[in-house]
């Protein structure tokens, strides 16, 4: 098998499962215990936030651990919207790929009274921070932007648009699921007051995710119960989970710049054989993308059977079809890059992981152009683009 | 459990009767670009009998596998029969889709009418027009467009 969808999720690191063996078999006791052997589990999760904080250049309180990327995302935003409110500010900009954690929770609070601004992407799948600067108003509460896009990979100008969110009082954050471990995050130095990550992009286990949340931004609560996470996060702290996502986020850390040169050497190779597809586009910035992340378009055909035929050459892909996301519509963020519907259905992301090699990215090359020949041969849509009968959208 | 049913994969991995029918007795043309599937039915009828039928699709893997099965069903059938066919009957051939997917059954159904209206139209056989009212379009996925 090839595993080529490591943005759905990764393997869990050998570094990371040893990490958490002895907190579930050994030292399974309550942090919250008074007595040593909870205090043991105590002292763990304290070590975890402390390598989690030393990942992102913040200090260990200002990290809680919430569920996951979409429990962060809630949190934060519905947060930081509630702040707003208290102070007459009920505006939010965020932008129009946003993942469906971040534009649902917007949808929300718009039934709640709250205005949002999504900002265009361009076909570059990259926001401009000036478009920030102009859209931020007096009563802006919150912006919010990922870091680098789920499924095109396009990274943003974090930093810049942060310094002006600093620059305005407006409350920054950022959902940096797909980044964390993979590019560096410097809360500090990017300007950054809030930023969501989930363990299992990184190699660590499912279920649980960070929320930074900066010194002097208040954090209201998504869960109510005890007074775990200062009172910010209600529930027994998951501490096999947290031990493991921090050893593993210290892991991809500590070795980020020679995974990152790998990953796109390979990446561009995957590009350069795909590119030779006639007909076929990549999504978004070359240059500006996630060292993992590959994401085209083919014309012709539609996404779903290309992930299936895929599969029974043994290669785990994904699109952004409307038959791949239950609905009508294909992926909002191949709309939003500007891709009309016709082509958004043959769009396939193949996103490359630490344990990819230049063998399998020969054989998905092969694979995906066989694939795509295959199916534009029984394609009546295809059929009418090489007739003339319907126009291509792009070149060969 | 498995997204399709084994038969659905049999009839997406091989499908039957690919292709195109040059100088076909009546063709159809169901879906557009825009919703993700197109299904096009070429039909070859020789004394009120199809002879042959071959089929292009664009669309996901139930589309695929949908045509597939729909050519199957009507394949030696008399052309009355084969007008018949619904969309119930291909869904039952396949050992049922997923809910999302059955209007790639229907789908199927309106490419085969389509292409039998084709063929009573270029012949002059007369029909009950209201038999194939509403097929024209996708009208379910216009309204969303």
């Amino acid at each position: 098998m090839i595993y080529a969808d490591n943005a759905a999720t990764t393997r869990m690191s050998r570094t990371a499962i040893e990490a958490m063996l002895p907190y579930m078999s050994e030292y399974y006791g309550n942090p919250s215990s008074l007595y040593s052997f909870g205090q043991k589990a105590k002292e763990a999760l304290e070590e975890a936030r402390e390598k989690v904080a030393k990942c992102l250049n913040c200090n260990p309180w200002e990290i809680t651990f919430p569920s996951g990327g979409s429990e962060a995302d809630n949190q934060a935003i519905l947060s930081a919207a509630r702040s707003g409110e208290k102070k007459g500010k009920k505006h939010i900009i965020s932008t129009a790929f946003e993942h469906h954690a971040v534009l649902h929770t917007l949808e929300k609070l718009e039934k709640e009274g709250f205005e949002v601004t999504l900002l265009d992407v361009h076909s570059t799948g990259i926001i401009d921070p000036e478009q920030v600067a102009e859209a931020i108003r007096e009563d802006t509460c919150l912006v919010t932007i990922m870091y680098a896009n789920n499924e095109i990979g396009t990274i943003q100008p974090i930093a810049e648009i942060g310094k002006i969110c600093r620059e305005k009082g407006v409350t920054f954050h950022t959902d940096a699921v797909q980044a964390a471990g993979h590019i560096k995050i410097d809360v500090q130095e990017q300007n950054i007051d809030m930023l969501s990550l989930s363990a299992h992009k990184f190699h660590g286990p499912k279920g649980i995710g960070v929320l930074y949340t900066r010194r002097g931004i208040v954090l209201h609560n998504l869960i109510n119960g005890g007074a775990q996470e200062r009172g910010k996060r209600a529930g027994t702290e998951n501490i096999p989970a947290i031990v493991a996502m921090a050893a593993a986020l210290t892991e991809a850390c500590d070795h980020m710049e020679e995974n990152a040169a790998r990953m796109t050497a390979l990446r561009d190779r995957l590009m350069e054989g795909l590119d030779k597809i006639p007909y076929g586009e990549l999504n978004g910035s070359r240059e500006h993308r996630l060292p993992g992340n590959v994401n085209y378009c083919f014309e012709g055909i539609e996404g779903e059977s290309m992930l299936l035929l895929l599969d029974d050459k043994g290669i785990c892909a994904s699109s952004g079809s409307a038959c791949t996301s239950g609905s009508l519509d294909p992926s909002h963020v191949l709309l939003a890059i500007g891709r009309p519907h016709e082509v958004a259905h043959g769009s396939l992301r193949l996103t490359i992981g630490e344990d990819s090699t230049e063998e399998d990215v020969d054989q998905i090359i092969q694979a995906v152009t066989d694939v795509v020949t295959y199916l534009r041969n029984m394609s009546p849509f295809w059929r009418d683009l090489v007739t003339g009968k319907r126009t291509h959208v792009f070149s060969e | 459990m498995a997204l399709y049913s084994d038969k659905v994969m049999d009839h997406f991995r091989n499908p039957r009767n690919v292709g195109v029918i040059e100088e076909a007795d009546g063709v159809g043309e169901a879906g557009n670009p825009v919703c993700g599937d197109i299904m096009k039915i070429y039909l070859k009828i020789d004394d009120d009998v199809i002879s042959d039928v071959k089929f292009e699709t664009f669309g996901c893997g139930s589309a695929i596998a949908s045509s597939s099965m729909a050519t199957e069903l009507i394949k030696g059938k008399p052309v009355e029969e084969a007008a018949a066919l619904t969309n119930k009957a291909v869904t039952e051939a396949l050992d049922g889709l997923p809910i999302h997917k059955l209007h790639c059954s229907v789908l199927a159904e309106e490419a085969i009418k389509l292409a039998l209206k084709d063929y009573y139209d270029k012949n002059g056989i007369p029909y009950d027009p209201e038999e194939f009212k509403g097929l024209v379009d996708c009208a379910s996925c216009a309204e969303n467009h």
